[in-house]
């Protein structure tokens, strides 16, 4: 957008409303107000579906987006985790707040990795996860398993990248909703495939020192 | 013509795995949001940007189509933008925007989404003033209906022209039709 310089004229005695405020008025219409706004539109309702091939080809886009801007896979995968927080604090608010009168503000640690687990899953994929464990080597550390990732059923990983895996965005987004709810923590993506489920996908969670407060 | 009307809301109901609203929404927004970062906020390129990625989707998306419905030629403009609506909307965002505003010589349309129906804006409000004039932001679909018009020999420009998150009325894509391209014969075929 270019302003064409105007042209030189004499200046005009200073008026009490100043020139530009006048330009505004005569090119800039305000548009009318809309008659109904987002806000007014209700959040309890669930908002149906759309096809899961609508939902891999964005995501795929996203993916090839991240990849032309990141060095390596590492930065690939923190590319899509960052996609993943913006969607995570959102997520939280929808969750709790259809919940209606049973609402709760989890505040414990185990519940709270339940509320995950079960809730938040449920909002994202319709389902809960297939399991949680507890790490036996390390302290806050949690894992939550999905035998079936959605993201990642049409991606096939080139071989010199087998590191990657595009979980990377749901670890995003659990971070993001444990962090929102006052856990802070870091969520990786692993993927640990079995025979049976070979895009079995581990998400670790490793929460800050101060989480230890609330176990 | 009859086969058009149906088809897509019956690949819809029982060809079709399906994934909630939200996580669509929210990963698109998410998307937006992060090239208005990227391009610290230049919304022309922005909006190029949105265009590309879904020319790339249309130019894939047209397969899936085809092999879900078997749909057959179209004769003339007019059913081929019944069939983006009627099917290519149903299939896989499970809408079927308005038609309208068609040129006299029938080469040119506008794609409507009244309020409410854009399933990409469900929890989008643009307050930024600037962005409010110069984003457009659903314009992937712009570019997925040029993408998927070109692979059937369709070559078209797509603009959005009017959008509910910028104050309008209603969101309005017009497409024009340029030519149709000839068919390319594989070489070492007649």
């Amino acid at each position: 957008m270019s302003v064409a310089p105007r042209p030189a004229v004499p200046a005009k005695p200073s008026s009490s409303t100043p020139n530009f405020a006048h330009e505004r008025n005569d090119s800039v219409s305000t548009p009318p107000p809309p008659q109904q706004t987002v806000y007014d539109r209700s959040l309890a309702r669930k908002r149906g579906e759309v096809s899961l091939s609508a939902f891999a080809y964005i995501f795929s886009e996203a993916v090839q987006y991240c990849h032309s801007r990141s060095k390596d896979v590492s930065e690939l995968e923190h590319r899509l985790n960052l996609l993943g927080r913006h969607i995570g604090v959102r997520v939280l608010e929808l969750t709790v707040l259809r919940e209606g009168k049973n609402a709760k503000r989890e505040t414990r640690l185990m519940p709270m990795l339940q509320f995950v687990h079960t809730h938040i899953w449920r909002t994202l994929f319709n389902r809960p996860a297939d399991s949680m464990q507890v790490s036996t080597e390390e302290q806050l550390q949690y894992m939550i398993i999905d035998h079936r990732p959605l993201v990642t059923e049409y991606i096939s990983v080139p071989r010199d990248m087998s590191q990657l895996n595009c979980a990377a965005l749901v670890a995003g987004i659990v971070q993001s909703v444990f962090s929102a709810a006052q856990f802070p923590c870091k969520v990786t993506a692993h993927s640990m495939g079995t025979d049976e489920f070979p895009d079995r996908t581990v998400y670790v969670v490793k929460f800050e020192d101060s989480v230890l407060k609330r176990v | 013509m009859s086969k058009v009307r149906t088809i897509g809301a019956d690949v819809w109901k029982h060809k079709t795995d399906k994934v909630s609203l939200e996580l669509f929404t929210l990963m698109y927004g998410s998307i937006v949001s992060q090239l208005c970062d990227d391009f610290e906020h230049d919304y022309t390129k922005v909006n190029q940007q949105l265009d590309k990625m879904g020319y790339n989707i249309g130019l894939r998306l047209i397969e899936e189509v085809l092999a879900k419905t078997g749909l057959p030629r179209c004769h003339s403009f007019r059913e081929t933008a019944d069939a983006v609506t009627r099917v290519g909307f149903k299939m896989f965002l499970n809408i079927t925007p308005q038609l309208g505003n068609w040129s006299v010589d029938n080469k040119q349309f506008s794609i409507i989404f009244p309020p409410g129906t854009n399933p990409l804006v469900e929890f989008v409000e643009c307050y930024d003033e600037r962005a409010r004039r110069e984003l457009w932001y659903s314009n992937i679909l712009a570019g997925v209906i040029r993408g998927a018009l070109e692979m059937v020999q369709l070559s078209c420009e797509t603009e959005f022209v009017s959008d509910v998150l910028q104050g309008a009325a209603q969101t309005e894509l017009r497409v024009k039709i340029i030519k149709v391209l000839e068919d390319e014969v594989p070489q070492g075929e007649e």
